[in-house]
């Protein structure tokens, strides 16, 4: 084929050389980056995207997962065959450790949402990580909405919404001082469906509990929590099999799963072009407590 | 299913909001949950009707002080594309933030009143788009059921609005009549203005062809990355990593290395996935060449016979955006053009321009935070130049404060005959 008539990219492919260009400027402009994975699939899409950047080279940089200690088995052994299987060096920064240790305190109410970021922030600085991918979308939040592609952060991670650096064309500035940082988000301009589409289209493996399965759950705050060791039913929660699948993955005892027949990535994408409620939404307790939680997350050195 | 990226600009009281959230709500992007909440806010703000302003005023101290103040990036998609908005707030002090959301933009989109027909900040939008380069300008001439409709105030704004444009680089001009709160040609064609021939605002953002807005004639492969595994499977592979930034890249293309002047050949155009036979913008590949030159990071790719200029003096159009320091002559900066990165002195500044009366006042000796003037630069290593109206991507570039790191500056590079 020598002719193409129109030269006009798919969506899904320009999205991948946004990303792809990012991943490089990253790994071209600073020392040490390390990628933010935690088994969910917007970290596999992003580990997708890194070994094409760097193809036929291995992927330059570590991957670290903060570990809340409140997971779903299938992800940990995903997180870590996927590891494997790229070669890629995994660090976990735990959450239980530090608990251990003292160096942060378990909320009474048991949510580990908030401490993950003290235990981020020292992982990123044991390592003296400069930049950090993560896969934040734009379409996830409405802070996130506004937030750039670099994401600057002073000395303790924080994002600060007025002192943002403008982003123009495909330059981006990564110039930081000493101790500053930069979280890197690829997925930015990347939509729940997008996401979708390409794993079908890049024929790329999740973890089982992305696709609709049998399991205990109960129902909390109108969502159906999945019954784990860190999430039990209280005195008057009816636990029930129902057949559900998870749209995003987090810490078990905040993610809830949705009601839904989509076992297959075809069906998946079916769904979730005609859901009418966004991801966080539908799963996230830790993202229903006020109405700029995550611009507060964000403000205290989180994602 | 392509991709096109329009940015809006529009007054604070010009309904923009409205006009997005209509778009997001009748392409069904907007999300129940997202309905519920701000429902439950306005409810609580004692707000008589649901704000749809609130989809898009996402921060804490934009809801506080009930304006907008970044670059929000929303999405959508209908089955014929996906659409990135880059929704930039209007007010005065706010270029920084149409410039930033023009620079990727295929579209943009000015908002005015009806009732209040152009203003200042109408004509200073339009300005913006046509100095970034925006191919296609669309107007939206809003709340036309406040004015009964009247093709007669909507011909008058069209007019004035024409004449204005004359005077602009602007390529292609489309002047559409709406009511985003009823949903009059935003999404469906409206009864009520038999009059208007046109399209309804989707229709024209679903169908306008973009393809053809970037540079296919010019090769352009700024050098990226330089990808050597270092395994025994690839012992001796050299790839040279980069976006396609102008022109088609083949395999078996004559190339020229700038700023060395090295010539050699494409051995092959790849991706992981792997050999491609054509890359052309904006795809991210790994060009191999023939012959084994010493080329790094910053280096261009492009034709023996076309080239950008490598040179060290820069005449640019410059939009200053930093609040904390204005651009002085004489003062060093870091300059970021393509991949390449180097230091630059500013040797003069010819003017700033006036926005609103495109006045030249050449006794300007400073830009402050959303000025706009034509500056003289000197950097320590060439530049491989293009006119930024030859091209988007190698005519741009950004200024970094040395002590502070901020991006301060948005360059564009003139003419010049280049």
């Amino acid at each position: 084929m020598t002719e193409s008539p129109n030269y006009q990219l798919s969506q899904l492919r320009v999205l991948e050389s946004e990303s792809i260009h990012i991943m490089r400027e990253v790994v071209a402009e600073f020392e040490r980056p390390v990628l933010l994975f935690s088994g969910g699939k917007d970290s596999i899409v992003m580990l997708r995207l890194a070994q094409k950047a760097f193809h036929p080279a291995r992927i330059p940089f570590p991957v670290m997962h903060v570990d809340t200690g409140h997971n779903f088995p299938e992800v940990l052994a995903f997180r870590d065959r996927r590891a494997d299987e790229l070669g890629l060096q995994l660090i976990v920064a735990s959450v239980q450790e530090a608990i251990d240790n003292g160096s942060v305190v378990e909320p009474p109410d048991g949510t580990r949402n908030r401490i993950q970021t003290p235990v981020l922030l020292d992982g990123l600085d044991k390592h003296r990580f400069s930049a950090i991918f993560g896969g934040a979308r734009r379409d996830e939040d409405k802070a996130r909405a506004k937030e750039r592609i670099y994401s600057y952060r002073d000395e303790f991670g924080q994002w600060d919404p007025k002192n943002q650096r403008p982003e123009l064309w495909n330059l981006y500035n990564g110039r930081v001082h000493l101790g500053d940082s930069m979280r890197v988000f690829p997925l930015s301009n990347w939509t729940e469906l997008d996401i979708w589409q390409y794993i079908k289209e890049e024929e790329i493996d999740l973890p089982d509990i992305y696709y609709a399965h049998d399991r205990e759950v109960f129902e909390r705050d109108g969502m159906l929590y999945g019954v784990h060791p860190v999430c039990q039913p209280k005195v008057h929660e009816q636990v029930t099999v129902r057949r559900v699948r998870y749209r995003t993955v987090g810490d078990a005892s905040l993610t809830a799963a949705v009601l839904s027949d989509a076992d297959t990535v075809d069906k998946v994408i079916d769904e979730v072009a005609s859901t009418r409620i966004t991801e966080r939404g539908a799963t996230r307790g830790d993202d229903k407590f006020s109405e700029a939680s995550m611009e507060d997350r964000k403000r205290e050195g989180y994602f | 299913m392509d991709i096109l990226r329009f940015a809006t600009a529009g007054s604070v009281d010009d309904g923009k909001s409205t006009l997005i959230g209509r778009l997001l709500y009748d392409t069904k992007t907007v999300f129940e949950d997202q309905i519920d909440a701000i429902e439950r806010v306005s409810r609580d703000r004692g707000e008589e009707y649901v704000n749809l302003a609130l989809l898009t005023d996402g921060l804490r101290s934009e809801r506080e002080q009930g304006i907008t103040i970044d670059v929000a990036y929303r999405y959508f998609a209908t089955p014929k594309r996906k659409f990135i908005i880059a929704d930039t707030p209007g007010h005065i002090q706010y270029t920084r933030n149409m410039v930033t959301g023009a620079s990727t933009a295929d579209l943009a989109l000015v908002l005015v009143d009806a009732r209040k027909g152009l203003v200042e900040q109408s004509r200073r939008h339009a300005f913006l788009a046509s100095l970034l380069q925006v191919p296609h300008l669309v107007l939206v001439v809003n709340k036309m059921d406040l004015v009964g409709y009247s093709q007669s105030v909507y011909d008058q704004i069209s007019a004035e609005f024409t004449q204005f444009a004359a005077k602009l680089r602007i390529p292609d001009l489309t002047i559409i009549p709406v009511s985003a709160l009823v949903g009059d040609n935003v999404v469906h064609r409206s009864e009520n203005m038999d009059w208007y021939q046109g399209t309804s605002l989707l229709h024209h953002l679903e169908n306008i062809h973009v393809a053809s807005d970037r540079n296919l004639v010019d090769v352009r492969f700024p050098v990226q990355y330089v990808i050597r595994p270092m395994s025994d499977e690839y012992h001796d592979y050299r790839g040279y990593a980069g976006q396609v930034a102008g022109g088609v890249l083949k395999k078996g293309d004559d190339v020229l290395v700038l700023p060395s002047g090295f010539t050699s050949r494409i051995a092959s155009v790849e991706t992981a996935d792997g050999e491609v036979d054509e890359a052309y913008p904006p795809m991210s590949v790994t060009v191999r060449l023939e012959d084994e030159i010493d080329i790094s990071r910053g280096d261009m790719i492009c034709r023996p016979h076309n080239q950008p200029t490598p040179t060290q003096d820069i005449d640019a159009m410059i939009c200053w955006m930093d609040e904390t320091a204005q651009l002085q002559v004489g003062k060093k900066y870091f300059i970021k053009h393509t991949s390449r990165s180097a230091r630059c002195i500013v040797k003069n500044l010819d003017y700033r321009l006036d926005i609103n009366s495109l006045h030249r006042d050449e006794s300007a000796a400073t830009l402050g935070l959303n000025e706009i003037g034509r500056v003289q630069l000197r950097s320590t290593v060439p530049l491989m130049a293009d006119s930024y109206t030859r091209n988007r991507v190698t005519g741009g570039f950004i200024l970094i404060d040395e002590a502070t790191n901020r991006t301060v500056g948005a360059g564009m590079i003139a003419d010049n005959g280049r």
